[in-house]
């Protein structure tokens, strides 16, 4: 069977359009560069301080000062602009990122994300995921369908939201989901998978 | 024209419970030979504002690692366990700001401006306890200026006067840091004369910085 996060890096590769500014949070959603052609011109911003980050420099290459959001290794493509963080924190919640692509925890009946703590457990953070979700013009979350079985697609969430405004699209290895104004709507069934499973390991309603 | 002075004397400038801006991301762009200054000279009770606490051995994680930081204003902390670990412990207190945030409250600080209107953290706990204003229809929420006691920035190169140039991710948070506290101390990678950092290269203009760390010897 194919890896879960290939299917769902490849499913959203699919919403990224020619030309457009995309920023990738790390982990899963930075998989879907792999799949975005070179020649697309799509430019990357890592959030840290980089407009046009590429692939990973060849072994030995890398230097200390050119890294992404996670403080690994890049290179720069051609076009690449370097900016400092006001810059960056200005593109981002001043709506210039045309598509941001994040991980998350839970998603809510209404498609609001959590994604930054688990209360008395884990407390990483926020980051910038609450100003990619706020000011980014489009928002897909990209995550497993569920963890260890329990869904992460919920009527409510118990954990702080990162943002009030709902994410556009939830991208899973079972399915895609699009919150609208009445509740969540299933868009698409992944091969090898059924409406009904999808539904059985979804914990809000999903309209057609 | 700046002189350019010693870590040692540096570490000396920065007290016992200074409130103390640090530049950098994950580590990068960090002024790595101020941070081991502060440890190697065992200051206590600070209050640290930047992005994120790095890993231990790095950045701000040596501060965090040796005990001197008592207070944390940054966006992350995930990757150091031992920022955890302590804040945990109550012997770190972590005010967790959105990144977009942080950076601007810093900038508000520098520019004179008596905060900024966000609509980061709406809805969120990030809204706690804070003024929501509407402006034009909509809503935003009010986040005060961050200043520091000192700004400790990483450049690539300063020249004699202090004016600095930053290299690619290495900029983050520093431009921003070094226009925010009452005093500002550059550890830059090269130090070149007047002239060879070209006018629209200047970054942070050497009015900005009062010390440079001299070479490494």
């Amino acid at each position: 069977m194919t890896d879960a996060r290939e299917v769902i890096a490849r499913r959203v590769a699919a919403e990224i359009r020619p030309g457009t500014l995309v920023n990738l949070g790390i982990g899963l959603p930075s998989l879907v560069a792999n799949y975005i052609p070179a020649d697309f011109g799509v430019f990357f911003q890592a959030e840290n301080g980089v407009i046009g980050m590429g692939a990973r420099p060849p072994e030995g290459m890398q230097d200390p000062d050119l890294t992404d959001a996670g403080g690994g290794f890049i290179t720069a493509v051609p076009g690449a602009a370097a900016i400092d963080s006001a810059m960056s924190f200005g593109l981002i919640r001043g709506g210039h990122i045309d598509v941001t692509v994040l991980g998350g925890l839970e998603v809510d009946e209404r498609g609001r994300l959590a994604n930054w703590m688990i209360p008395g457990k884990m407390v990483p953070g926020m980051g910038g995921a609450m100003d990619l979700v706020t000011g980014a013009r489009r928002v897909i979350v990209a995550m497993t369908h569920t963890n260890k079985d329990r869904p992460k697609i919920v009527a409510r969430t118990e954990l702080p939201l990162t943002s009030a405004r709902p994410v556009d699209l939830i991208v899973t290895e079972m399915a895609v989901l699009a919150p609208t104004p009445d509740g969540l709507r299933l868009l698409e069934v992944a091969p090898g998978h059924d409406a009904a499973q999808v539904r059985r390991a979804t914990g809000a309603a999903l309209s057609d | 024209m700046k002189q350019a002075i010693r870590a040692t004397e540096l570490a000396a400038l920065v007290p016992d419970g200074a409130t103390v801006m640090i530049g950098g991301f994950m580590g990068v762009g960090s002024p790595e030979r101020l941070i081991d200054a502060l440890v190697t000279c065992g200051r206590r009770g600070l209050t640290v504002i930047a992005n994120d606490s790095a890993v231990p051995g790095v950045g701000v994680g040596k501060l965090v690692t040796a005990g001197a930081v008592v207070r944390l204003v940054a966006s992350h902390i995930g990757l150091n366990p031992e920022t955890q670990a302590r804040m945990n412990a109550g012997e770190i207190a972590v005010e967790l700001v959105p990144q977009g945030t942080l950076v601007e409250r810093i900038r508000a600080a520098g520019v004179g401006l008596g905060g900024v209107l966000t609509p980061t953290g709406l809805g969120t706990p990030v809204e706690d306890g804070k003024p929501v204003i509407e402006v034009e229809g909509r809503r935003y929420l009010l986040e005060t200026p961050l200043r520091a006691d000192v700004a400790l920035i990483a450049a690539r190169r300063a020249d004699y006067v202090g004016n600095l140039e930053y290299f690619l991710t290495a900029q983050n948070f520093n431009p921003v840091m070094a226009m925010a506290a009452k005093l500002v101390i550059a550890e830059p990678e090269h130090i070149v004369p007047v002239g060879v950092i070209p006018p629209d290269a200047v970054r942070t203009p050497g009015a900005l910085v009062d010390h440079v760390l001299g070479r490494a010897t």
